[in-house]
């Protein structure tokens, strides 16, 4: 008896031969990813209770003090509501403009490769890159969407497109839902074609028009996918910065920061770190909500990971 | 006659299509033509700004290369994307095959971990990642930027590779053990070679996210020779309220080129990459 019980505390914590193959081939990854993501996160709240300057000790613990004053500034209540509207602006349209792409592409059999190849360009292109042609698009001077527009006599004057707070708003939406729209578009694509064809036959034969297929088949076919999309794209939009930096740097008067901008101006070029932290832990609520859901569609699909 | 009713059926769709394409296509087309011109022809307001009209011009890539560090940021970005993606590829396909494949204790809190990290946006490491590779005393070093890629090349990379291997029937590797293979060699003379296209992915995915990513170098670099090519085109380029629109348009497109050469190659694995990240769960 004793020594059955022996056999089973031994078999509970030694590790198999298979096991150990496991931990070793995952100790370089583990040790990399928890210095430099799981460290990092943790070490953010800690900065975010401090006062610290960049390359210097913590001086002092201040408790929430930073997020109180955060909250006192005009500037940072801005942010927090642009953000909002631009993450809640931009995903959407991403969402029903790739959904309305995404059926495009799927009734076109000639050439769909080609026009999936073309329409994935925004996205495999560098952002921070292609976001310097956008902003010379919406130059004061010699904008061409606003050349443009005037022949075609849709305006009389140019659009000052990063010069008013509203119009600055849209050209960032733009861009953001231009950068998007293919990941969207690509992804609902292939949910589409997965769906079994005899499926939407079967209930044409009983009479279900296009669009009652769509709403009732199709669409309910692809809200698991759709939902991972869109919490994805919640996490990334709001977490945008090179879009915003390169075009408006948070301008005209920082009506436009999303929180990383706001934090590169306020943190990292005045080398107040703790601040910059606070600002950027914003991002945080909305990446552990996002994740939870996400994870729960996954196990829902597999069961496990 | 059932053909020509097809054609016309999806007629609708193809112009349908149009305005997404010329949505798509416009950014880029702008960013070349732009590039082409001539210094009096891009600031002279009355002609078609759509065309070159007063021929094609190479000025703007000249001066790039003369007068910029155009050639250094080149070298910087190649440099530093080519060893973050070496290494981030090298150990993903390590945790992946842990992952996907063998049986041990923790291994779901482990697959939770890379999912996690996958979706934490750099907007929320930068910040406390600036302290840490200042504690290495990496502060202003382009080196800094292969330790820093990493943290969104390896779960992205990982995930990516742990939904190839799992598609690799398990029946082939235990085979080959059963005929004596000890797992490593099984690993390296039977799944690695099956696995390449997603490896291939994983290391076009990394090298591409490495390329363009722009808030690690911007909060790192600071001096003029360590920077790579998103932070030097933004900072250096654009000098007070002198806009050198024709040469950052040249070195717009010159940075872009690569990464779309890459992917008109191996557009099937980017595409089955992408979906299988989304749909393949």
């Amino acid at each position: 008896m004793p020594g059955s019980l022996l056999l089973k505390i031994k078999e509970l914590y030694m590790l198999t031969k298979e096991e150990k193959i496991a931990y070793i081939m995952l100790l370089p990854a583990f040790v990399l990813l928890f210095s430099l993501v799981g460290y990092p996160l943790f070490y953010s709240f800690y900065l975010s209770l401090v006062k610290k300057q960049a390359g210097q000790p913590v001086t002092a613990f201040v408790g929430l003090a930073n997020f109180v004053n955060l909250f006192k500034s005009d500037t940072f209540r801005l942010t927090l509501q642009n953000s909002l509207i631009y993450t809640f602006v931009a995903v959407p349209l991403k969402a029903i403009l790739g959904l309305v792409l995404a059926v495009l592409l799927s009734k076109v059999a000639r050439g769909r490769r080609v026009f999936r190849g073309i329409i994935l360009l925004p996205w495999v292109a560098p952002i921070s890159i292609s976001t310097l042609a956008w902003w010379w698009m919406y130059d004061p001077l010699y904008s061409v969407i606003n050349w443009s527009l005037i022949k075609l006599g849709i305006i009389k004057w140019g659009i000052p497109w990063l010069s008013t707070t509203f119009w600055a708003r849209v050209a960032l939406i733009t861009v953001n839902v231009w950068r998007g729209l293919p990941f969207f578009a690509v992804t609902f694509l292939a949910g589409l074609l997965a769906i079994p064809k005899d499926l939407l036959e079967s209930a044409q034969i009983d009479g279900a028009g296009a669009f009652a297929r769509f709403f009732r088949i199709t669409l309910p076919l692809l809200t698991p996918l759709l939902g991972v999309i869109i919490l994805y794209s919640v996490v990334m939009t709001i977490g945008d910065f090179p879009i915003v930096y390169v075009l408006t740097k948070g301008g005209p008067m920082n009506t436009t920061h999303v929180f990383a901008t706001l934090a590169f101006q306020e943190g990292i070029a005045t080398a107040d770190i703790a601040r910059a932290a606070t600002i950027v832990l914003f991002i945080f609520p909305f990446l552990a909500v996002s994740s939870f859901f996400q994870l729960r569609v996954i196990r829902k699909r597999v069961g496990a990971i | 006659m059932r053909t020509r009713k097809k054609l016309g059926g999806s007629f609708g769709y193809y112009v349908g299509l149009v305005p997404f394409l010329v949505f798509s296509l416009f950014p880029f087309y702008w960013m070349v033509i732009t590039s082409l011109k001539k210094k009096s022809e891009l600031y002279n307001l009355a002609s078609n700004p759509l065309f070159v009209q007063k021929g094609i011009a190479w000025e703007n890539f000249t001066f790039l290369f003369k007068q910029t560090l155009f050639g250094i940021w080149y070298k910087n970005s190649v440099v530093t994307s080519v060893l973050a993606t070496i290494l981030s590829v090298a150990v993903s396909i390590l945790a992946a095959y842990s992952l996907a494949r063998l049986k041990f204790r923790g291994s779901q809190f482990f697959g939770i971990a890379i999912f996690f990290s996958y979706l934490v946006p750099p907007a929320l490491l930068f910040v406390s990642l600036f302290d840490v590779i200042n504690f290495f005393g990496l502060a202003d070093n382009v080196f800094s930027l292969v330790i820093a890629f990493p943290t969104f090349a390896i779960p992205f990379s990982t995930w990516l590779l742990m939904g190839y291997f799992s598609s690799i029937p398990k029946e082939i590797e235990e085979s080959a053990m059963v005929d004596g293979a000890t797992r490593f060699q099984t690993i390296t003379k039977i799944i690695f070679p099956i696995a390449i296209p997603g490896i291939i992915t994983s290391a076009l995915f990394s090298f591409a996210l490495c390329w363009s990513s722009l808030i690690y170098p911007l909060a790192f670099l600071s001096s003029g020779p360590q920077k790579v090519l998103t932070s030097g085109l933004i900072t250096d380029l654009i000098r007070g309220d002198v806009f050198y629109w024709g040469p950052l348009m040249a070195a717009a497109t010159l940075a872009t080129v690569p990464i779309v050469l890459i992917y008109t190659f191996a557009m099937e694995y980017f595409v089955s990459g992408l979906v299988q990240g989304a749909v393949k769960y």
